[in-house]
């Protein structure tokens, strides 16, 4: 059991590295699409909602094997600048699970800039601010704090869909454990290893997001 | 382009449809087992006894703070002498061996089963006392109360979420494809496999898994209209 924690433990730096690289990257996305949906242009907010409809409607593995499998059938893709990039497993695991978290992410995001009350922003320009003003100094801080909670969830389900690059041949934690459970048939013991430390990480990320939380005075809700 | 979704032996479009009907299939019966699942976990939340709601609290927790593809692994390398150890203790001592849809509906059935737990005990917690009370004096119990009065308000409000769960229960059954289950995402592969066109078919099962959604999503809305008949919110009032 000590020999295959200590294996298996080999995958977290990968497993964490992916998740920071595309949790960060996927916020942006998130930001400017949930930007695109509430922009009241339809031009913007219909291929907003249609991305978030199509990511949200299918299956992460799919996008995975669509991204690293299915473009590169393209002559043109091969030939291209993204190549190098395109064919690379890590690089397809960062581009589907950044899309991946920038749909689920824009949903909350523009459900916490939607929840930031009308009076607030008319208070703000009866004040005089500007409008980049009002943006920095409400309607982020107010949508910051009522995105939180969901926002934690959403960092859980990464850390738990990063076990997906296992199947395209990266070693993170869950590859790992799969190798072992194949040659050992121990899968329980596995099992239990590989899940304490997917149960650690993530009760590490909660314990960070519950201090946040409090840090922005967010009553939990019970 | 499309003579490769030909029906028949000299294409894929009837074996990509099977593969959806898999999908489906596999899907109700994970999402079956998993409102089983959720009921009984959902009312060891809501007892009185400490070992009983440890017990749930810690398979909620576990499920839904690993990774569906190990739990999927779990059962995948384990379901089958798991079965057999049982099965001694029963005194057969036979080989058995679980085949992909078995393993697939458990592995995904008990994913399914923890956010169950959750909605199921959110909607039973916002049936207000009054009701329990008010049956109570009317003298029923058991079944006229339970199956009466309860659940029809649980089923109103778990609704909307059971529909998640679905959701997300129908996206789970896409990783069972690695136990070799023929259904949509293995069909896809396959197919891609063969015929060096995994653009097209890929895009194919991506049309498929909305389509499906988009028909549960139907359904689901229809269902909430006739659990919610006779309602009317206290905002219209």
């Amino acid at each position: 059991m000590y020999e295959s924690f200590f294996k298996i433990v080999e995958g977290v730096p990968l497993t964490l590295q992916v998740v920071s690289i595309s949790t960060i990257l996927g916020i942006f996305l998130a930001v400017a699409v949930a930007l695109m949906r509430i922009s009241g242009n339809k031009l913007m907010s219909l291929p907003a909602y249609y991305f978030v409809y199509l990511i949200r409607g299918t299956p992460l593995l799919l996008q995975l094997y669509f991204v690293y499998y299915g473009l590169s059938q393209f002559e043109a893709i091969r030939e291209s600048i993204l190549w190098p990039i395109l064919k690379e497993p890590y690089w397809c695991g960062i581009i589907t699970l950044t899309i991946s978290t920038g749909a689920y992410s824009s949903e909350i995001i523009r459900g916490g800039i939607l929840s930031v009350s009308k009076n607030y922003i008319e208070a703000s320009g009866a004040l005089g601010l500007s409008q980049i003003k009002t943006f920095m100094l409400i309607t982020l801080p107010i949508t910051v704090r009522q995105a939180l909670p969901a926002y934690g969830n959403e960092l859980i389900l990464m850390v738990k869909a990063t076990s997906l690059i296992s199947i395209v041949t990266l070693m993170e934690i869950t590859g790992i454990a799969r190798t072992i459970i194949s040659k050992t048939y121990a899968p329980v013991e596995i099992f239990l290893v590989a899940g304490s430390i997917y149960l650690v990480i993530n009760f590490i990320i909660v314990m960070f997001v519950n201090l946040a939380e409090r840090r922005l005075g967010i009553e939990k809700a019970t | 382009m499309f003579d490769v979704f030909a029906l028949g032996p000299t294409g894929w479009g009837d074996e990509m449809l099977m593969g959806a009907v898999m999908t489906i299939l596999v899907s109700s019966s994970s999402l079956l087992l998993g409102i089983t699942i959720g009921i009984v976990f959902a009312a060891c939340k809501l007892s009185n006894f400490f070992a009983l709601r440890a017990i749930a609290e810690v398979y909620t927790t576990i499920i839904r703070g690993i990774p569906e593809l190990l739990v999927i692994y779990l059962l995948f390398f384990g379901g089958s002498s798991a079965v057999m150890y049982l099965a001694k203790i029963f005194g057969y001592m036979g080989y058995i061996e679980l085949n992909a849809f078995t393993i697939g509906t458990i592995a995904v059935g008990a994913i399914s089963g923890a956010y169950s737990t959750e909605v199921i005990r959110g909607a039973v917690n916002s049936v207000p006392k009054g009701q329990f009370e008010v049956g109570k004096t009317l003298g029923l119990s058991g079944y006229s109360l339970y199956g009466k009065i309860i659940f029809p308000q649980v089923a109103r409000i778990a609704l909307p979420g059971i529909g998640n769960v679905w959701q997300i229960t129908l996206k789970d059954t896409a990783l069972i494809s690695v136990t070799g289950l023929v259904e949509i995402m293995r069909q896809s592969r396959i197919a891609a496999g063969s015929t060096h066109e995994p653009f097209i078919f890929y895009t194919a099962a991506i049309i498929l898994y909305l389509l499906i959604t988009r028909l549960s999503n139907i359904f689901f809305d229809g269902a909430e209209k006739k659990y919610s008949k006779g309602y009317v919110s206290r905002e219209a009032l």
